[in-house]
């Protein structure tokens, strides 16, 4: 060792250093995921325990596996299975996913694109919008759709979105827009293409990776959104799969946990999978403009 | 070039007819409404600052609503941001699988706010749940997450941060983008890991940072789904958040104009900090290229 220079010794230590300091990393990230992520494996894992099991142990696998809680849990105890709740938050999620996404489309490009008069006014709106808190708005807005007659339909639902009411995607779609080079553009408008057939041909193709997470995130927002359906949908039938959820544990929790417990695993497996199928887009989609969550 | 000014407006409408209706209109509203009693049975009736005064004189409910919010804010915020920020740096190093620890810790974001995940919390941190089953293993005796009115409110909290997720990411995307030759500046000046961390890298951090405590702020002041099936705001309305005591004002006793005045307290409270987090922007953010700091 002794015939070792300063140099050496130094760069050993540090090399000593760095594979500590990676241990330790790895250390910590796994136990901090471990103790994250365990209670949704836990979760899975007690959906197929039978009831009495459930609080006797903190282990992932069942001693009797059972799919009791999956079929009982899907009859539900109205006259209706969770199948025709599954049904309506499709029901209300796409029509909302497809207006949001021209109407933020239609706003974005006006924006990026365009001068005209109040335009900074107006996109200090989108801001404003963006932080206003919800609260402020959500009794008069009751108060109209009762007004309207919208009440317990899905109307309250989906039209605030189709006129691009959330301002953070619109925010979004400008940003990148912005972002984008407009010579295909003016090469379009040379060649004689109107504003509209620029959009849809050369704009929308362009903008396709931003708009694909506004769908997204639009997507896993209204799958979770509780208060909007909780306030204007009243009749059962209409429930989508979080109030349904919600009644489920009303009527039945004291007793039936594992019924509760299938059924939130069922309830989160559309947003875990779309979320794992295309995580490049949410992962871009926040850093990119930030988000709430 | 008139055309094309009217063209622009024409592609904003939707957004802004959804501005005047769904926005504009219903802010004003709710402002008029505070100042009135109204049942949705009769017209509204004008009855000046009455509701104010009985908030801030009478109604013991609110006070203690107030102050469960702003702690619950207080508690929250920080915390999330904090544990965002740290697992960031930790995560900003050359590790194999960071795209795999990134994509694990944002997935409770993406699921956080669903209903499934308030009711899993109620399991866990049930008297027998997983939270106490793990206390147990490390020699630590129970803890009563809900019953104790001392301790609700941050189990409340736990679900929040639990969700750090997506602050986590823009603060990877922000520690990533941090010019590396300053590093290297600061090691040749012999400045340890420490003193790096807190005088460049933190320093670099401030506007990412500025924005996530925004955006974590309107929302934590927000909060409705968790307390709302996991604690019903109990007990002893120690989880009893403003939005809570809205929504049973506004949408089960249908007292609209006293739960505007309650909206609009709550929406002070939130622009006076958003201000005041503004106006301090100035002397502690820094904007790179920024003469002034």
């Amino acid at each position: 060792m002794t015939d070792l220079t300063f140099n050496d010794r130094q760069a050993m230590r540090r090399a000593r250093l760095s594979l500590i300091s990676t241990a330790i990393r790895y250390i910590l990230l796994c136990v901090v995921g471990f103790v994250m992520l365990y209670p949704l494996i836990w979760l899975v894992g007690a959906s197929f325990k039978t009831n009495s099991e459930i609080f006797a142990g903190a282990g992932f696998l069942p001693e009797n596996p059972t799919a009791d809680g999956y079929i009982k849990g899907w009859q539900t105890s109205t006259p209706y299975t969770f199948g025709r709740f599954f049904w309506n938050s499709f029901l209300i999620i796409l029509p909302k996913v497809i207006g949001t996404a021209i109407s933020c489309t239609l706003a974005a490009y006006a924006f990026a694109r365009f001068d005209f008069p109040l335009k900074k006014i107006l996109f200090g709106s989108v801001i404003a919008i963006l932080l206003l808190p919800n609260v402020v708005t959500r009794i008069p807005q009751y108060i109209l759709f009762r007004d309207l007659g919208w009440l317990d339909s899905f109307l309250p639902l989906w039209v605030p979105s189709a006129l691009a009411g959330d301002a953070f995607f619109v925010f979004m779609l400008v940003q990148f827009l912005r972002s984008l080079p407009t010579d295909m553009e003016e090469a379009a408008r040379v060649d004689g293409a109107n504003s509209l057939q620029t959009l849809i041909y050369i704009v929308v193709p362009m903008l396709a990776p931003a708009l694909i997470s506004v769908c997204l995130f639009q997507f896993m927002w209204t799958m979770n959104d509780f208060l909007g359906p909780l306030i204007y949908l009243s009749s059962v039938d209409k429930y989508p799969v979080s109030l349904a959820l919600k009644l489920s544990i009303d009527t039945t929790e004291a007793f039936e946990w594992n019924r509760i417990l299938a059924m939130s695993v069922l309830t989160i497996a559309p947003a875990l999978i779309v979320f794992f199928a295309a995580q490049r887009y949410f992962i871009e989609g926040i850093s990119s403009g930030g988000i709430k969550g | 070039m008139k055309m094309q000014r009217l063209l622009g407006l024409g592609y904003l409408t939707p957004y802004i007819v959804g501005l005047l209706v769904f926005t504009a209109i219903p802010f004003i509203g709710s402002l008029y409404l505070s100042f009135t009693s109204y049942d949705l049975m009769s017209e509204p009736r004008w009855t000046g600052l009455a509701n104010y005064e009985r908030l801030f004189t009478r109604d013991r409910t609110f006070i203690k609503s107030l102050n469960v919010t702003l702690l619950y804010v207080f508690l929250t915020v920080p915390l999330k941001l904090a544990f965002a920020l740290f697992i960031a740096a930790i995560l900003n190093y050359k590790l194999a699988f960071i795209g795999l620890f990134r994509t694990a810790f944002y997935v409770p974001s993406i699921l956080g706010g669903s209903i499934a995940i308030a009711v899993l919390w109620r399991y866990i941190f049930a008297t027998e749940g997983l939270a106490n089953m793990a206390l147990a293993t490390i020699g630590l005796s129970p803890v009563d997450w809900f019953g104790d009115p001392t301790n609700a409110l941050f189990t409340i909290t736990l679900l929040r941060c639990w969700q750090f997720g997506s602050a986590m990411v823009i603060f990877l995307a922000a520690l990533q983008s941090i010019d590396k030759s300053l590093y290297e500046a600061a090691a040749i000046d012999g400045a340890g890991k420490v003193r790096t961390f807190f005088f460049i890298t933190l320093p670099l951090l401030t506007p990412v940072i500025f924005f996530n405590l925004i955006m974590q702020m309107v929302q934590a002041f927000q909060e409705f789904n968790g307390p709302y099936i996991i604690t019903q705001g109990g007990p002893l309305k120690s989880t009893y958040l403003l939005p809570l005591y809205i929504y049973d004002e506004a949408f089960k006793k249908f007292n609209m104009g006293y739960a505007s005045s309650i909206a609009w307290v709550l929406f002070a409270i939130i622009t006076v900090l958003t201000l005041v987090a503004f106006w301090s922007s100035k002397k502690w953010v820094f904007y790179a290229g920024d003469k002034r700091s």
